[in-house]
């Protein structure tokens, strides 16, 4: 393990946060506003976790288990995650099915907190939630499956390690598909445009942001922290694909990763601006289209 | 060999006892559950040598009936097979003892006890039998018992037709086992196992046993029995059939791969594709499920179909000469043999303690157990995310091994494999996404929210009998999460015996995959650490606060009813409607009309869709053609007779002419 | 082999998906126009090495046809006929996405088996000719519209044409005989579809107009 895996993961726990607030700026500076602060989302946990809490009266223990094992969950997943071609604080083979049953975990307690409180509209979002995640679970396995076989490595770190530009130029033609699809996962699983709005103020169409509507205090400031986590880690997988800089410097690359992660971040922030939010019935033939992409790759991997 | 033949005498005897005693309910009920019990401990006793890694043990006895012999054995393959079972039938026996008790009306539990027991103790037979009739004498009477437990209910119709398609199914997977095992044996007398070897014709007798031992696993589209039986029968016995009586299935066609020397690819790749139909097929059926036992048996398909995608993986590991793909793929089959019977059993223990404490099965009709059962919540919680198949339970243990092989069969980049290994990955992935929506709707709608009807509303903790079986199995789910090392590394012996390899061989292979797991096991108990110190943060930053209680925001709305919240159907509408090409689910609307509408109704079914698409046409032509000849059929003993006289004359004619 | 072959015969695949996945005609006219582009270029690559007068007009005439003639006749058919711009698929988006990714892996498989007497340019071309010849069947057996049918006709010559050049290391007579019977037979289909497509629009429009009347 080297010292670099560990800085990465402290990068990852400090910079977080940093990814929501650059999309929202975006979005705010192309829609010709100014927008909140970059450190926005640092000053609204901060703000969270000195709160006090209002728990429902329809609640068990599973709805305080929530926050906390699904926040514990990313926490380790972030010890999976390589970023900038250096390898992760935890690796080995199919370690790429720990993190996305990891992601998993956390999936299934928020969802499960959510139905907890009874309520019709977060058994709405939770529904919602539970469809398109089943949907982009095979893209993401078969994506993460194409680098696997061109790198013919089965752990994420030597995977990510072996995508240099000499693996763009020997089959950019694969791994142009396999990006596509490894962005669509990223926006689905994160709840962004164009999936899901994580800024509408109408219960009935948001999924991610209805599913934690009556968390509050300590809990919410666990789950937004946990999202943007996500995000993070999802782009990492992203940003390892798409910015092949693999000089052999720790310095170099984790600058070009950290570069591609606020690229990624001001992409994101473009596309919620410039898309509408697809109709619900439409969302899985997105996610389908992303695992026929995935499975596109894989198969130009094989030949 | 002698004590494990003393286990089944002294579950027989329990049994036998149990059904002689009919007068005192509480006496038939000590002797079933005590010789149940009993005689699994005997039994585990004598088969955790053999798993530790003892020389098999073996008894040939004659017995005069053509073909047979009383040729039993206990090898690390059996021996596998008979610790789920047993450690299975011990916990569900003493859960049941309480379960039958509790129900006064029903008539004495004697009847049911010995058919439990005589259940296990055929299990038991057939797993260590080693010859062709002894095997058939002991599949039939673990079929029979089966069908008189599934049939306990027989006052209600539902029950009966679930029995017969239950005896029709089991018939004709075992119609095709005769026929394998006559094919396997070429005429050797006594049709003992060991003198199987080699087979002319290999692909045939595979073939047969994927019919006939896929019919009692459940393999689509021989499953059609099991979402009818299994809600019939009393919870622990669907616990058993679920948990482990299916698994002999899954026995028989490992046992005969042992048999047929190497296989053909396309073995393999048939095994794969019943595997991706049957796991992706049971658990969209099972979301589509209102009944919660329905809903776990549609569940059992799914888990067999995944212990299918990791014996094809083996297969073709076999095939092709690739010893890690071949320990990795039946190391991830057998281990989730082993999981399933673990997290079905408690969920199924679970499943009737939640029916009997509300006197329904319907999950539209519950809702809020979790703070009036927080003991089977919390077991079924825990059985949920094994199922589930996430970190850090025992269910991701068996699928990461099937992954990791269809990982290897990738890299490998053999034409042979690529596409299966294609299939499965995208298959786990997909049925691990579907799995864990059903069992948030599952858990949700059943424990979670507030209670929809009355039915949940009376709700009460069963007794410590039927709790501690139930907290047995869910320590059992957590403990093969965490010790998955140790677990991975026990799977050697009976490798060997399955893959017929070297035993370096094997045991290299599985000491790579242990590593694995050790980091697995790293993870997860660095999951329950940083899950536990973020509860103790929580704790610290919310002590000095005023935490207070409020209603669930209800944008407003000012009177939410507990009916208002989402049911287990409109939860997994979106699934349902997505896949409706394979579900084909059935809605009669009555829509509400003007302002203050008087009625309003939506019924949705989702009936099977190999019964009504396959089976009823074809049963349904079957019936048809012989109704023809029921002139035949008209009564009069002395034209009988006549046709008895005729057949014989034409047989002489025939015989002598 | 190149990567400029490759990457146009992915690009072909892909177009491939987004013509399963959308459901506008207009889009669907857009998809062919843009693979008969992609056919263009790929004859382009496939003599990178050895570009003659003959490549070079061979190009460019498949792109004016495949890529403007074509397309310019049909969506002009679109416009006058005033018909609904949905395709109306007897198999749904979703299904025909998933069965086109089981498509492919199926075209490589074949392609792997099939004896060929010289080795293609590149090992892409077999497959993805496989592939979107499967395809344009798929269209014309899974939609509705007349005017799919006639564009499915075109997506299935597109995989012909890929097998043509893909083969074939100098430009033979073999490829432009190709071309000169693609125009032929597009010419005649066309004449015949768009004729059907008259009369189907002739009698949506009648069924229509006797609906009105109905509500009136």
């Amino acid at each position: 393990m080297a010292i670099a895996s560990v800085v990465h993961v402290l990068l990852a726990l400090v910079c977080a946060p940093l990814m929501p607030g650059i999309v929202i700026r975006t979005k705010a500076l192309v829609a010709g506003r100014i927008g909140p602060p970059l450190l926005q989302p640092y000053f609204d946990v901060l703000k969270l976790l000195r709160k006090s809490a209002v728990y429902s009266r329809t609640t068990s223990g599973v709805f305080r288990a929530g926050p906390v094992v699904g926040l514990a969950a990313l926490l380790i997943a972030t010890l999976l995650v390589p970023f900038g071609g250096s390898a992760a604080v935890l690796a080995f083979p199919a370690d790429v099915v720990l993190f996305a049953y990891l992601l998993g975990l956390a999936r299934f307690v928020t969802v499960l907190a959510a139905l907890d409180t009874g309520s019709s509209f977060e058994g709405m979002g939770a529904s919602r939630e539970v469809t398109f995640s089943a949907l982009a679970e095979p893209a993401l396995l078969l994506g993460l499956a194409a680098i696997a076989c061109h790198t013919s490595s089965l752990s994420l770190s030597p995977m990510y390690a072996g995508l240099g530009p000499a693996a763009w130029t020997q089959a950019a033609a694969a791994f142009a598909p396999l990006a596509g699809a490894l962005l669509v996962v990223f926006l689905a699983e994160n709840a962004r445009m164009p999936v899901d709005d994580p800024t509408t103020h109408l219960e009935l169409t948001m999924i991610h942001e209805v599913m934690v509507l009556d968390h509050s205090g300590p809990d919410l400031a666990f789950i937004e922290y946990g999202s943007a986590l996500q995000l993070w880690l999802l782009g990492a997988l992203v940003v390892g694909l798409v910015v092949p800089v693999r000089t052999g410097s720790v310095w170099i690359d984790g600058a070009a990763a950290m570069a591609g992660m606020v690229a990624l971040a001001i992409v994101t922030g473009l596309i919620e601006s410039s898309m509408a939010r697809l109709r619900l019935l439409r969302v899985p033939q997105l996610l389908i289209g992303a695992s026929v992409l995935s499975t596109v790759a894989l198969v130009l991997m094989l030949r | 060999m002698r004590l494990l033949l003393l286990a089944v005498g002294v579950q027989l005897l329990g049994g036998v006892g149990a059904g002689i005693s009919r007068r005192s309910r509480q006496w038939s009920t000590t002797l079933g559950v005590g010789g149940a019990v009993l005689g699994a401990l005997l039994g585990l006793v004598a088969t955790a040598g053999v798993l530790l890694g003892a020389p098999p043990q073996a008894l040939w006895l004659r017995w005069d009936v053509p073909f047979a012999a009383f040729a039993v054995e206990v090898d690390a393959l059996s021996a596998f097979f008979l610790l789920p079972v047993l450690g299975l039938s011990a916990l569900t026996a003493v859960y049941g003892g309480e379960y039958l008790l509790a129900d006064e009306e029903r008539r004495s539990p004697g009847a049911s006890w010995f058919f439990f027991n005589l259940l296990i103790a055929s299990i038991v037979l057939v797993l260590v039998a080693r010859n062709a009739v002894l095997f058939l004498v002991a599949w039939e009477v673990m079929a029979l018992a089966s069908f008189f437990l599934v049939t306990a209910d027989d006052e209600d119709a539902a029950v009966r037709e679930a029995g017969w398609t239950y005896l029709v199914a089991t018939h004709l997977g075992t119609a095709c086992l005769l026929v394998m095992f006559v094919v396997l044996g070429r005429g050797a007398d006594p049709l003992d196992f060991d003198r199987f070897s080699g087979a002319s014709n290999a692909g045939l007798v595979f073939l047969l046993a994927v019919v006939g031992f896929g019919t009692k696993a459940g393999f689509v589209p021989f499953h059609v029995w099991l979402p009818e039986a299994h809600p019939a029968a009393p919870s622990h016995v669907s616990a058993v059939m679920s948990g482990v009586m299916i698994k002999t299935g899954i026995y028989g066609l490992v046992r005969v791969l042992t048999m047929l020397g190497p296989p053909a690819p396309w073995w393999g790749w048939t095994l794969c594709g019943i595997g991706m139909v049957s796991g992706v097929g049971g658990v969209l059926f099972a979301l589509a499920q209102h009944d919660l036992k329905r809903l776990l048996a549609y569940h059992s398909v799914e888990n067999i179909g995944i212990i299918a995608l990791g014996l094809g993986l083996g297969v073709l590991g076999r095939s092709i000469g690739a010893p890690a793909l071949a320990v990795l793929g039946f190391g991830g089959a057998l281990l989730h043999v082993v999981n399933h019977a673990i997290f079905k059993g408690l969920l199924f223990l679970g499943a009737g303690a939640v029916a009997q404490a509300t006197g329904t099965r319907d999950l539209d009709h519950l809702g809020g157990l979790l703070g009036r059962m927080p003991g089977t919540g919390l077991a079924f919680l825990v059985g949920a995310i094994a199922i589930s198949g996430l970190p850090p339970l025992n269910g991701f243990v068996s699928e990461l091994l099937i992954y990791l092989g269809a990982y290897h069969a990738l890299v490998a980049r053999s034409a042979t494999t690529t596409l299966p290994a294609l299939g499965v990955i995208g298959a786990l992935a997909l049925i691990g996404g579907l799995a864990a929506a059903c069992f948030t709707k599952a858990f949700g709608v059943v424990f979670l929210g507030t209670a929809r009807s009355s039915h949940a509303t009376h709700a009460s903790e069963p007794g410590p009998a039927m709790r501690w079986p139930m907290y047995g199995l869910a320590a059992a789910c957590v403990l093969i999460g965490l010790l998955a090392p140790l677990v991975v590394r026990s799977l050697a012996p009976v490798l060997v015996v399955v893959t017929q390899l070297p035993s370096d061989v094997v045991r290299a292979d599985v000491a790579s995959a242990t590593a694995v797991f050790a980091r697995v096991t790293i993870a997860a108990i660095g999951l329950l650490a940083i899950a536990a110190a973020l509860a103790a943060v929580r704790r610290t930053l919310l002590t000095s606060r005023d935490v207070r209680e409020a209603g669930t925001w209800d944008c407003g709305y000012a009177a939410p009813t507990a009916r208002m919240q989402y049911t287990a159907s409109s939860f997994a509408q979106p699934l349902t409607r997505l896949f409706d090409g394979v579900l084909h689910t059935e809605r009669r609307l009555v829509a509400p009309h003007g302002f203050f509408p008087r009625e309003a109704a939506l019924v949705t079914e989702t009936l099977d869709v190999a019964r009504e698409r396959l089976y009823a046409p074809v049963f349904g032509g079957i019936g048809r053609v012989l109704g023809s000849l029921r002139w035949l059929q008209h009564g009069r003993v002395h034209l009988y007779v006549l046709y008895v006289a005729a057949t014989l004359l034409v047989l002489l004619l025939w015989k002598l002419g | 082999m190149s990567t400029w072959t490759d990457t146009i015969l992915v690009c072909l695949v892909l177009t491939g998906f987004v013509l399963l996945g959308s459901s506008r005609l207009l889009r669907h006219i857009r998809i062919v126009a843009a693979q008969g582009v992609l056919l263009a270029l790929l004859t382009l690559a496939a003599h990178q090495h050895a570009l003659s007068a003959r490549v070079l007009v061979l190009a460019v005439t498949i792109a004016t046809l495949k890529g403007a003639a074509f397309p310019w006749l049909l969506s002009r058919v679109l416009r006058t006929a005033d018909v609904r711009r949905e395709v109306e698929p007897f198999v749904s988006y979703n299904v025909s996405l998933l069965i086109g990714g089981l498509t492919l892996p199926v075209a490589f498989w074949l392609s792997a088996r099939l004896p060929l007497p010289a080795p293609p340019i590149s090992s892409l071309v077999v497959p993805v000719a496989f592939f979107t010849t499967l395809l344009g069947l798929f269209v014309i057996v899974s939609r509705r519209k007349a005017l799919t049918q006639v564009l499915g006709y075109l997506v299935l010559e597109n995989g012909i044409y890929v097998f043509g050049v893909g083969l074939t290391a100098d430009v033979p007579m073999v490829v432009e005989f190709g071309v000169l019977l693609d125009v032929f037979v597009a010419v005649f289909v066309m004449g015949i579809a768009i004729f059907h497509i008259n009369r189907e629009f002739d009698h949506i429009d009648a069924d229509q107009l006797a609906a009105l009347h109905d509500w009136t």
